[in-house]
Parts: structure tokens; sequence; C-alpha cells
């Protein structure tokens, strides 16, 4: 027992790889069969991970969630801030500019539109519950947008673990949100072309979110939407931690 | 693999000070866009290999690969934060997560209902 013990001491980041998968199977397994993939896998696995974390900071009454057990500290390595920007980097190999071209100027504006509606919503929400520094407004935001957004924008600025972990809250809410009222409201909205779906897309911006709604309303329009939901989080991750964050730190100060 | 790694480093590293020398000149204490810009980079790359034709699916392997990882990355950070404060403002994390979703339902009626005419 003390070997194995150490064994998983030494070898933190691959008892994380262990962990995460294993939730992965769990909450993929879970989705399909008790929600008919109505939820993406996806979100509820982070859902789970934040309430894990949660009874991580309980017992071990610290600041790094779960991480603060030893068992599982190799997650705050996993988790960290170089393989988090690193991975988001690396989804923007999907993109191209063919589809950027394609997807045009309705896309674009569409994009915009969006990701200025998530954040001012989430800024002012913020504000009416107290915050009031830049820093954590800019980061809950940036979380309204998506939940990558937010940590990203968090990580840039400085912002505390706990501002960061709200953020997050906030985009996992915003994709489960997206996923149950899309179906609902497509009809009402006029969601039910393959140009509409694009602005939809540009306009909500959470992948998962989006191909999750698009799908219970309508599987053909689920690529359309995916195609500018893409550039959603790297917009996001570009304008929110610099012209956005100027912007309200003139505003706050 | 290793290359397109490689490659998927160099537009991090490139994104990353861009980031750094933004944040300096704007007089911030902070990394601004640094990913934003390495997105950037990374599709100007790609594009600037496809045309030269020098893009092989060996090359897009080890990009692809962190591409899969970012969820589980996502997972492993939400696990290691702290969520137990955070809730103290919980509220907050399901209004921001909800109020702005309707008013992004509204706003996309009304730009489809005004581009439709066109």
């Amino acid at each position: 027992m003390e070997a194995l013990l150490k064994l998983i001491d030494k070898n933190g980041l691959i008892v994380a790889f262990l962990l995460v998968g294993l939730l992965t199977w769990a909450t993929d397994v879970f989705s399909k069969r008790v929600l008919s993939s109505k939820i993406p896998g996806s979100a509820i696995a982070i859902f789970m991970a934040l309430v894990f974390g949660y009874l991580g900071g309980w017992i071990a009454e610290g600041e790094k969630g779960l991480a603060d057990l030893k068992l599982f500290q190799g997650l705050s390595l996993l988790g960290g801030s170089m393989f988090r920007d690193f991975a988001i980097v690396s989804t923007a190999i999907g993109a191209n500019f063919f589809l950027i071209r394609k997807s045009g100027l309705l896309g674009l504006i569409s994009l915009v539109l969006g990701i200025s509606v998530f954040f001012i919503g989430g800024v002012v929400l913020a504000w009416l519950m107290g915050f009031r520094d830049a820093v954590s407004l800019c980061t809950i935001g940036a979380g309204a947008c998506t939940y990558i957004v937010g940590p990203v924008t968090g990580g840039a600025l400085g912002a505390s673990s706990e501002v960061i972990a709200l953020s997050i809250g906030a985009g996992v809410v915003k994709t489960i949100a997206v996923t149950i009222f899309t179906p609902i409201l497509a009809k009402k909205i006029g969601l039910d072309s393959p140009g509409a779906a694009m602005a939809f897309g540009g306009i909500m911006g959470t992948s998962s979110g989006v191909a999750a709604g698009l799908a219970a309303t309508d599987p053909k329009l689920v690529p359309y939407g995916a195609v500018t939901a893409t550039f959603y989080t790297g917009l996001g991750c570009l304008v929110c931690p610099s012209l956005f964050y100027l912007i309200l730190n003139w505003l706050v100060a | 693999m290793i290359k397109g790694l490689a490659l998927l480093s160099f537009a991090f590293l490139l994104g990353m000070w861009t980031g750094e020398l933004l944040g300096s000149f704007l007089g911030i204490e902070a990394n601004v866009g640094g990913v934003g810009f390495a997105m950037i980079f990374l599709i100007f790359l790609k594009e600037g290999f496809v045309q030269k034709g020098w893009w092989k699916p060996e090359l897009e392997f080890g990009i692809e690969f962190w591409n899969r990882l970012y969820i589980p990355v996502v997972i492993a950070m939400a696990a290691s934060l702290n969520v137990k404060s955070a809730l103290s403002s919980g509220i907050l994390a399901i209004l921001a997560g909800t109020i702005p979703v309707f008013l992004a339902f509204w706003v996309f009626k009304i730009l489809v209902k005004s581009v439709k005419p066109s």
C-alpha cells in the first residue's frame, strides 16, 4: 500500500490522466444512456469536476480544490495555465480560411454581437453582485462568454482562483442553458435555415452547447452552427483580456 | 508528429510573446490576448504551409492530439480551483450563465429578421 502511495505521489500527471479519463468515460455513458445525449457529456464532466473541486476544498481546506489532496495533486499540473493555454491554441487547427470566408459578413457580425452581449451581461451581473475591480469583472464577463474564455482571461489578468472558478461555473451553466433552450425556442426565433444556424453559432458561441442544441432542433443545421462557433472562443480570448479589459478598466477608474 | 508539435509550440510562444509585449506597451502587468494571437499565428502558419505544399497529415496529428486534449485539461483545471469560496457567490454563476443566454436569443431573433428581407 505504501509503495502504491509513493508511486501515485511520484507520477501525479499520469494519475491525473487516469482520473480525468475515468470521469469522462462515466459522464459520456451517463449522457448517452440517461439523458439521451440532450446535455453534452463534456458539460457534465466539467460540472462534476467543479463538484469534486468543492469537495476537495472542503476536505483539505486549501485553495486548489481537489489538487490540495496529495493523491490528486497531478490535476493542478494537467489543468495548469501552461497546458491549458497550449491546448486552447491547438484548437485553431480546425479553422481555415475557406470556412472563414464562407461564413462571411453575417458570421462576423454575429460573433461580435454575441461576444459583446455575453460579456456585458456578465459584467453587469457581477457588478450588481458587488464586484468592483476591473480584473474580477472582466474575468466573470469573459466566463459568461464560455468556460474557456473565462479562465484564459482570468489567468492573463491575474484574477483570484475563486473568481476563475466562478467564471467557469457561469460558462458551464451557459452551455447547459443553450443546449436546453435552443430546441424549445428554435421556431419562435426563426432558427430554421443554414444561414440562420451560422448566425446562431456566432451569437451563442459555446461549441458543445450549439452543437447539442442544434442537433436536437435539426441535425442538418449542426455543421453550419459549428463553423461560426469555432471562432467564438478564439475571438473571445483575443478581445476579453485586451480591448474589453482596457475599456472596463477605464470605466471603473 | 513532433514537427507538428514544434509548429504549434512556435505559434504558441510567438503569440504569448506578442501578448507580453502588448501588455508592457499598454502599461498593464498582464499578457494581453496572447492566446488569441497564438491562434491567429497558427492559422496563418498552417495556411502558408498548405499553399507551399508542405502540409502533411503527420504534422496535423501532433496538433490534433492537443486539440483533443483540451476538454480533459479544462476538466482537470475545474477540479483544481477554489470552488468552495466561489460557491459563496454561486448564484452569480447561475445568473451570469442564463440571463445573457436569453438576451442573446432575443438579439438573434432581431438579427435574423433584419437580414431576411434583403
